[in-house]
């Protein structure tokens, strides 16, 4: 999938300035908005998707291995998957960096 | 209701149409809810967004979050436009230039886009009869230019043009109830619905997808920047609202109203207000007015229950 350079000259713009590329917003990483990002302890873990359904950003995703993990590239680090969490789970880590 | 959420959460559709990368704030609700609608909705679907938060969070140029047709339109009228896209579908249908497969037509707008300033054109797009959707993402004020009190802003609530201060406790005029000026409209379908209960959300996009003709959902989504409450509670408070009556869950089909999350028992309407700092000058004596009223309003939608509106 191509996405539009990020300064288009006139002559590249699609009619009307419509956006030709679907869903492009998946180039812009808002992960390092975040200030801590949740961690799951799969010890605990009962993957009821608890989690996975109230994320607003949709990164909080089952993995290959049945786990729910949050794609850090996009986690904003609002911390409703902690707060939601029946089985308490999930932790804060603080990012250090 | 919320055991059912808890263990059938893996039954949730994984098709994300809003996809990750918007700009929305940490935690909110209203980016969940439109997730939610159009992960049901599917890919069959085209949409007339009003100006607001979703307008500037979603297509910051020349980026998109959208991955159906999607179109931004004047504050006043998204549902003009979205009714215009449902006679152009039609027209184009009977033409024999589309494939035959339903399009479910969306026309979408925050509070302010739909109670205050597209107010006119979803009266009339409903009044004409077209087979579309409207959903009105309702944060109770103008969140996208900075929180300032719309018709949809609660009794109470402290806004940047609604200041609570020694001589005023925010917002003096009480909510205005658009679903049901909208089920004036003898409209086939019309929703309430909140993020917090997503398989009863779930339940009512796909009603009204189905129904012939307009429908009208009015989603309630908690804004954690303007309601100045920590982003984590923004599910809970969704579900406190539910709980306190403050936003009771019901649908209204072919004018027959129905409660779908009935709350014989209503939670004290402090548990409601108590996160939330736009209501944090609030005394005793205002909040046990507005948990009367709160209280009134929702015995009034008990007693219309099962009747014709």
């Amino acid at each position: 999938m191509r996405r539009q350079s990020a300064k288009p000259k006139w002559t590249e713009l699609a009619v009307g300035s419509a956006i030709d590329v679907p869903g492009s917003a998946r180039y812009y990483k808002t992960g390092d908005w975040r200030s801590s990002r949740p961690v799951w302890n799969s010890e605990h873990c009962i993957r009821c998707g608890v989690c996975v359904i109230f994320c607003p950003e949709g990164c909080v995703l089952f993995q290959p291995d049945g786990y729910p993990n949050a794609d850090l590239d996009y986690c904003k680090g609002c911390g409703i998957c902690l707060h939601e969490c029946p089985t308490g789970c999930i932790r804060m880590v603080e990012e250090e960096d | 209701m919320e055991s059912l959420n808890v263990f059938a959460a893996r039954l949730w559709p994984t098709e994300n149409r809003f996809v990750s990368g918007h700009r929305a704030c940490q935690g909110c609700g209203e980016a969940l809810a439109v997730r939610m609608v159009h992960s049901i909705l599917g890919r069959n679907t085209m949409v007339a967004s009003a100006t607001g938060c979703m307008e500037i969070i979603s297509s910051s140029y020349p980026d998109t979050a959208w991955s159906v047709p999607w179109i931004h339109v004047a504050f006043e009228n998204a549902a003009a436009v979205a009714s215009g896209i449902e006679s152009g579908l039609d027209i184009l249908a009977k033409k024999g230039r589309l494939p035959k497969r339903r399009i479910t037509v969306v026309g979408m707008g925050g509070d302010g886009g739909t109670a205050d300033i597209g107010i006119q054109a979803l009266s009339g797009a409903m009044e004409r009869g077209h087979d579309m959707i409207y959903i009105c993402y309702d944060n109770e004020a103008y969140m996208n230019t900075g929180i300032q009190r719309s018709s949809s802003t609660p009794m109470g609530a402290s806004t940047t043009t609604s200041p609570a201060g020694s001589l005023s406790i925010g917002q003096q005029t009480w909510k205005k109830n658009v679903p049901l000026i909208v089920a004036a409209h003898d409209v086939p379908y019309v929703a309430t619905a909140n993020p917090s209960f997503p398989f009863d959300l779930a339940e009512k996009v796909r009603k009204a997808a189905a129904a012939r003709g307009p429908a009208y959902l009015h989603i309630f989504s908690a804004c954690p920047t303007g309601w100045r409450m920590a982003p984590e509670l923004a599910i809970a408070i969704g579900r406190k609202a539910v709980r306190t009556g403050v936003a009771p869950l019901y649908e209204i089909v072919d004018g027959r109203l129905r409660i779908t999350v009935p709350t014989p028992e209503l939670q004290p309407l402090r548990d409601y207000l108590k996160p939330q700092g736009r209501f944090r000058h609030l005394d005793e004596k205002t909040i046990a007015e507005i948990e009367k009223r709160v209280a009134e309003e929702y015995r009034k939608l008990e007693n219309r229950e099962g009747r014709k509106i």
